[in-house]
């Protein structure tokens, strides 16, 4: 009759043959591959007020309303008109849809002290109540709600026990998907339930929990046991919210956000820069720091960016009003009121202490909802948990992202701490860029200095940044790096100041040098030259007296010749040498 | 276990009362049948002239059970006197029947 929704269903179905009724939950449909087993019997086991009417009743809702399928209510938990009145509040008008034929609901209250058990019996007419409404409204779906009460109030268990087994059994070979919730022990025993029901649903089993850690509420939801279909098996948080039952699991069934190449400013020139262009639009920017580094500052400067660019920004503030933040960004220049009043901006703040995380998640999920906004800023987020980021804040956040994400939301999260513990880690899985702020205090005074610790899909750089506050916006200015590390704000300033003198100092000693070797040169120039001038002078002075040396041997020759020609002497051997 | 009942000890015998009795059983089964032969057994033995006893088949009226809050069956509903009491079961505990009914103290 409806082949359209099996056809539908099968298409979103992991098991080939497996049929499938959905949830119309659109988190666990995801984590059941699908939806519930049709034409079976699932269990949802769970402690009380752990959710499992309100997911019973999201399952019939959603069997009426969307997927053309009837469904039948037997509740033994309230009366019918508290369940109706109950599930109003959160979205689902039961008179309407029982009006229209399309929901029966069968209230029964079983008050152990009015039944007195004397003999043996049987549940027949619970079958014959059921078949009836079953073909009354053509139902699909049923819906059983802690059926288990009857345990113990009719006196013998070993009766009960076998005519639920029956019951079951008739159930999952009727037509019909069927949703049966069972309590679970207070002492929390070895089974899911309390009268160990589980064992006889052999199809599908669902674990939902409700845990209060550090004064936080988180729901979870388990899929236990899922025959011959592939499903999630992690605990998933969960959610009730004035939009009924939300599951939201992080994306450990599918990773399939749209990744865009498209870059979008961060407000900040410098830091665009260093993140090869800005951020990639739908990625998730953390940024971790101390008190008072400067965290919020950037998110207010991609919003600004982003509302400039005419875009929708959200603001969720869990530290400061948004007053105190919109005055503090303007003594930054960040004039955040105008695109308040433009609509283009909403700033939503909340005392992190009056919601548990679910609850905030939820309103999360509402803001995004109500806003479409391009751009978000979660400022605060560890605040959530008294500062500290616990691994329920942690998964809690991761959630966040994961919505933010799948919204393709480009988003910043801003988280106090330095970012060294294990659950930090776990978020920076979850974000593309992760910038940590880093206050350094030397010389009387806090600088802050700026990381890029990650950055997916970029050639970011690598290099520290002294992160500036100035009364026209962010600034992001090289810091100094010599022998003594890494020094910003006025320590910068004076060390640069520093190596000018130092350099100003080594010029004129280099000057005052060069001009003493000069002066030595030109002096040993003239030094050279009169000393040239003398061994010109003496080498002179050797000529002219082997000149004159010549000159007096040969005068003494003659005087001699002379002498031997007057005296008519002989030729004298030549060997008698003058003296 | 068939005792004797001392008159003394029922409490509709002297208030003189109309018992308003009703039996949901699922059609003629055997255990229902049980349940009326046992109810119209103890009621003529003690409450003769000022009771009546209706039987519903819940398979033939599977709404009127719904309305009447019954689950299992055979059950008996005392409408009269107030307070209402159900009774589950064949009845053959007949202890349990007297006393759950409060023919007996």
């Amino acid at each position: 009759m409806d082949s359209a929704v099996l056809t539908s269903v099968t298409d979103g179905s992991i098991g080939p043959d497996l049929d499938k009724a959905p949830t119309g939950i659109s988190g666990l449909d995801q984590i059941l591959a699908g939806g519930l087993p049709r034409g079976r019997v699932t269990l949802v086991a769970g402690s009380a007020g752990a959710g499992k009417t309100l997911l019973g009743m999201n399952f019939l809702v959603a069997g009426a309303r969307q997927y053309d399928e009837p469904g039948v209510l037997m509740t033994f938990e309230e009366s019918a008109a508290k369940v109706a009145l109950n599930v109003r509040s959160l979205g689902f008008d039961i008179d309407e849809l029982v009006r229209t034929g399309q929901l029966v609901v069968l209230a029964f209250r079983v008050d152990p002290s009015e039944i007195v058990q004397a003999g043996v019996f049987d549940f027949e007419p619970i079958f014959a109540i059921l078949d009836d409404a079953i073909k009354q409204v053509g139902a699909k779906r049923v819906v059983l709600d802690t059926i288990e009460v009857i345990f113990g109030a009719f006196g013998n268990d070993t009766i009960v026990r076998s005519e639920l087994i029956r019951l079951v059994r008739w159930l999952d070979d009727r037509d019909v998907t069927v949703l049966l919730t069972g309590e679970r022990g207070s002492q929390g025993g070895d089974g899911l339930t309390r009268h160990g029901i589980e064992e006889y649903v052999t199809d599908c089993v669902i674990v939902l929990d409700h845990r209060v850690t550090a004064e936080i509420s988180t729901r979870r939801l388990r899929v236990v046991k899922y025959r011959g279909s592939a499903h999630g098996t992690n605990e998933y948080p969960f959610l009730i919210s004035a939009h009924g039952f939300t599951v939201l699991p992080i994306t450990s069934v599918a990773l399939d956000y749209a990744a865009s190449e498209e870059r979008v400013s961060t407000g900040i020139p410098r830091l665009d820069h260093m993140l090869g262009g800005g951020m990639f639009r739908g990625s998730t920017l953390m940024v971790s720091g101390a008190a008072g580094t400067g965290k919020t500052s950037v998110g207010a400067s991609v919003v600004d960016s982003a509302c400039a660019r005419g875009e929708r920004a959200l603001m969720v503030l869990l530290e400061e009003s948004p007053d105190q933040v919109v005055r503090n960004m303007r003594s930054l220049g960040l004039d955040l009121r105008p695109w308040v009043e433009a609509g283009l901006l909403r700033i939503w703040a909340a005392r992190p202490s009056a919601f548990g995380l679910e609850t905030h998640l939820a309103i999360l999920a509402g803001l995004i909802e109500e806003e479409k906004p391009s751009v978000a800023v979660l400022d605060g987020i560890t605040s959530l948990s008294n500062g500290i980021l616990t691994t329920e804040l942690a998964s809690s956040v991761a959630r966040q992202i994961d919505l933010l994400k799948s919204r393709g939301i480009t988003s910043v999260i801003t988280a106090l701490g330095q970012g060294e513990d294990v659950n930090a880690r776990s978020v920076s899985a979850m974000v593309d860029t992760w910038l940590q702020l880093r206050n350094i205090e030397a010389n009387g005074e806090r600088n802050r200095l700026l990381f890029v610790l990650k950055s997916r899909g970029t050639a970011h750089s690598n290099q520290v940044r002294e992160f500036v506050l100035t009364d026209h916006g962010v600034e992001l200015v090289d810091v100094y790096i010599g022998a003594a590390g890494v020094l910003a704000g006025s320590a910068r300033v004076t060390q640069q100041a520093a190596e000018r003198d130092e350099q100003l100092r080594i010029a004129e000693e280099l000057a005052h040098r060069r001009r003493e070797l000069h002066r030595s040169v030109i002096e040993r120039e003239a030094h050279l030259v009169a000393t040239q001038d003398q061994l010109d002078a003496e080498q002179t002075e050797i000529s002219r007296i082997d000149l004159r040396e010549g000159h007096l041997v040969a005068d003494i020759e003659a005087d001699r010749s002379k002498m031997a020609a007057r005296r008519w002497a002989d030729d004298a051997p030549h060997n008698g040498e003058p003296r | 276990m068939s005792e004797p009942y001392p008159d003394n000890d029922w409490t509709g015998a002297d208030t003189g009362e109309q018992w308003d009795l009703v039996v949901y059983v699922t059609d003629a089964s055997p255990r229902g049948l049980r349940a009326i032969e046992n109810l119209r057994r103890a009621c003529e033995e003690h409450l003769a002239g000022r009771y009546q006893i209706e039987i519903v088949d819940v398979l033939k009226n599977p709404r009127r059970a719904a309305a009447d809050q019954i689950l299992a069956a055979p059950t008996v509903v005392r409408r009269l006197p107030a307070p209402i009491r159900k009774l589950v079961g064949d009845l053959s505990d007949s202890d349990r029947l007297l006393i759950g009914m409060e023919l007996r103290r």
